[in-house]
């Protein structure tokens, strides 16, 4: 089984890194690109019948730094 | 006193730190972050600045679940002093050893430069050599060295007295211009800043030295 984590900023911490992509956006003529924010994808390869809980504590424990960072788990 | 090094794949200022705590007084050893036990009857222990593992997934997050910050962590819970610069800092706040998170700077720009400092508090065994508000320069040398943390806990930090320096001019968009902060006990910090390179007659700045010397007089003193 394989499972997708999305690793993203919280709301509210500023992605500076993504204002640069905005930036450069804009200067590249798209117009109406409100924010950017960037996150990571992050693909497990995992043995079948691993439970997503066991999942969400590797993401707790080390895929995501939840002080600043959110994820969702999607199974494949 | 006796004091522990670590060091891990992409520790590169392991070195400075060993010179500047030997310069200072103590008796220290390098420890390789395989090592699942610090040396016996280690009183401080000071995790380095570098790129750990390459700042891979974030930077200090893969030394912070190493076997040697397990025991790092043990040795913080029964009391014990460590410090982090720089990547040690963001190792700290990984392993959750001091709150907050250490991001990107604002200006997405790697910095390296002599920064100024206020040093804001003087009751802690790391700044007690230190004047009260004394300002001091020490070098920076960073991408992620933006401190951040919620509201409530910068307030907790402010209200507890454990902001150990701020910025003069803030360089990476830290949050109230945070350069190093203290844990509730004040026996773990972590900064930005290194002071180990700022400790000897040969750096042309000695501004660093004081704080390892405070931290000589608090350990032996202790």
């Amino acid at each position: 089984m394989k499972a997708r984590i999305d690793v993203m900023l919280k709301t509210g911490v500023l992605d500076p890194q993504g204002a640069a992509v905005q930036h450069a956006l804009g200067a590249l003529g798209f117009e109406g690109v409100n924010e950017v924010r960037q996150g990571k994808v992050i693909e497990l390869d995992l043995a079948d019948g691993t439970s997503e809980e066991s999942i969400k504590e590797m993401c707790d424990k080390l895929l995501a730094n939840t002080v600043i960072e959110s994820y969702r788990i999607t199974l494949l | 006193m006796k004091a522990a090094v670590l060091q891990f794949p992409g520790s590169n200022c392991d070195r400075d730190m060993y010179t500047a705590l030997k310069r200072a007084g103590a008796d220290v050893t390098m420890v390789w972050h395989k090592d699942a036990d610090l040396p016996e009857g280690v009183d401080v222990v000071g995790v380095p600045g570098g790129f750990s593992y390459g700042d891979y997934l974030r930077c200090g997050a893969i030394a912070a679940n190493s076997p040697v910050v397990a025991s790092l962590k043990k040795h913080v819970e029964r009391g014990g002093y460590a410090f982090g610069i720089c990547n040690g800092f963001q190792v700290l706040t990984e392993a959750r050893l001091l709150p907050g998170a250490l991001l990107r700077n604002g200006n997405l720009k790697y910095i390296c430069r002599t920064v100024g400092l206020a040093v804001e508090i003087t009751d802690s065994p790391y700044t007690s050599a230190y004047a009260q508000g004394q300002h001091i320069r020490i070098p920076i040398a960073h991408h992620d060295g933006n401190f951040t943390a919620d509201a409530d806990t910068l307030d907790m930090l402010e209200g507890e007295g454990l902001v150990a320096f701020r910025y003069l001019d803030n360089p990476n968009g830290s949050d109230r211009d945070i350069a190093g902060i203290l844990s509730p006990n004040r026996r773990v910090l972590g900064m930005m800043p290194h002071p180990e390179r700022a400790a000897e007659p040969a750096h042309g700045n000695e501004d660093g030295a004081l704080f390892f010397a405070s931290l000589l007089e608090a350990v032996v003193s202790a």
